[in-house]
Formats: C-alpha cells, structure tokens, sequence
C-alpha cells in the first residue's frame, strides 16, 4: 500500500486504496462477485481450430437467445422472467433474492481470425456453448525449410 | 456420529467451490428454493438434507474440446456448493427437486402441524 508518487489528496489516496483492494478479491472464489460482471457469466476458450464461448445463463428458452457475431464481435442478448411463483402468490414472502431477472446484453471482442460462417450454437443445462472455428488460413501449419 | 464417514466429507467440503445465487420464497403451505446451477446436470447434483442442514452440490460439467486454452474465465471453480439450515417445521421426507436447464427448484412442504390456520375468536 505505497502512495502514490504525486500525492493529490486524501479521498483520492483512498479511492485508489479501494480499488487496490477491489482488485485483489477479483479472485474470490464467489459466484456472487460475477453479479458485477454481468449476467450471463462467460469464459472463452481457444483450441488451433475454434473459439469457444460458454455463457453461464440457467434457466432459459434457448429460442429467446440472440446471438449475433459481426466482425469478431460476439454479442449475446435476451431476458430472464422472474420465477412465476414469486409474482402469483400475493401471501408469499421473499426471503432471499440474488437471482438475476431482466433483461441482458453482453459482448465480448475475439480475435479476427474466425469465419462468421461457422458458427454453432449449443444450450444445455443452462450454459450456451458457442463455437466459432478459425478461418482455414489463420491455422497454424508446419512451413517447410527448403 | 459415524466416524467412517467424517473425512470424507471435510474434504468436500474444503474443496473450493462457487456459492450458487439463490431465491427463497416461503408461502403458506412451504419453501421454494430456486438455485442457479449452470454446467450440472442431474447425474453431477447432489441435494443432501443432514439433520437440519440442507446441502446442495453440483458438478459443472463443460464439454470442453481438446487441448482448449482458457483466454478469459469469471467462472473459475468447478463447482457450486451451498448449505442452508432448516427449521424443524419444513417436512424435509415431502421434499422435491427438480433441476432445468441449470436451476433447481426445491419445494419443502411445511408438516401438517405447523402451517397456518386460522384460529376462530369466541366472543364473551
């Protein structure tokens, strides 16, 4: 926790001091710590011959999911409805709510040497598995020495 | 206190692990729990009630290609794990689960004894 080389002022030393230690819990191991990173979670993944993107979004109609790629860009959008036994039962009580409901949208650049062409698109158990494979020519290939 | 069985179950329960977000919704008649599970499927969920504790595990499962290098993960453990207690009103032998498309939906029914009646006033 150093000061910084040009000390400004208190409230921006602890500013500073704050997202220091934001940075550090990133790693926590908590589900919870996704809530600000967005619903759905992702992760993406790269094999020699496709990218694959796996969106952690439980609970949907796969018809109600749109996915758009255009020009690397992967974009992912749709809407989670609230359970229907908390909007009906007018006695009911919530005592817990951290589950994400509404509307979503979430984009992710890749890298520029997938074919568009190839995309397949998978929903199971609640994750969507998108792979996009690599243009023919971006593949690695052994070059011969002459 | 089955003492077979103890180690086992420490080393579960120190693997590192996910906290699934959750709702709990309570009516009249019992307890909804939904939990969110993306990756489990039902052969790697496992919903355990231990006394008055109820646990809840599950297996991502990624069908992850060959040789796959990981370029960017906001889910880093392989697991969800979550443990709630119970009261000894919620009939846990009535308990049902059901897991789609990634959420559980848990439903303990509340024993016959204990849900809410309405408790007729005599007058004097």
């Amino acid at each position: 926790m150093d000061l910084s080389f040009f000390p400004r002022d208190l409230f921006s030393e602890l500013d500073r001091l704050q997202r220091q230690v934001q940075e550090a819990s990133a790693f926590s191991p908590s589900i919870r710590g996704l809530a600000r990173g967005g619903f759905p979670a992702i992760n993406v993944g790269s094999t020699a011959d496709s990218a694959e993107i796996f969106a952690f979004a439980p609970g949907l109609d796969p018809a109600s999911i749109d996915v758009y790629l255009e020009r690397g860009v992967l974009s992912i959008s749709g809407e989670r409805i609230e359970p229907r036994s908390t909007k009906e039962a007018p006695k009911a009580s919530v005592h817990i709510k951290e589950r994400f409901t509404g509307r979503f949208h979430r984009v992710i650049t890749l890298s520029d040497d997938l074919d568009p062409e190839t995309v397949d698109a998978k929903y199971l158990d609640g994750v969507l598995q998108i792979s996009i494979r690599r243009s023919a020519a971006s593949k690695p290939r052994r070059i011969n020495i002459n | 206190m089955d003492q077979k069985n103890a180690p086992a179950r420490e080393n579960a329960e120190s693997q590192p692990s996910l906290l699934p977000p959750v709702d709990v919704i309570e009516d009249g008649s019992g307890i909804t729990l939904l939990a969110d599970l993306p990756g489990v499927s039902k052969e790697t969920l496992k919903v355990e009630v231990d006394a008055q504790t109820l646990t809840i595990e599950g297996r991502i499962g990624l069908r992850n290609p060959e040789g796959m290098d990981a370029v960017h993960a906001e889910v880093r453990l392989p697991a969800f794990r979550r443990t709630f207690g119970l009261s000894n009103e919620l009939d846990t032998e009535k308990l049902q689960a059901e897991l789609r498309q990634g959420v559980l939906t848990l439903r303990i029914p509340k024993a016959e004894h204990a849900k809410p009646r309405r408790i007729s006033v005599r007058g004097g």
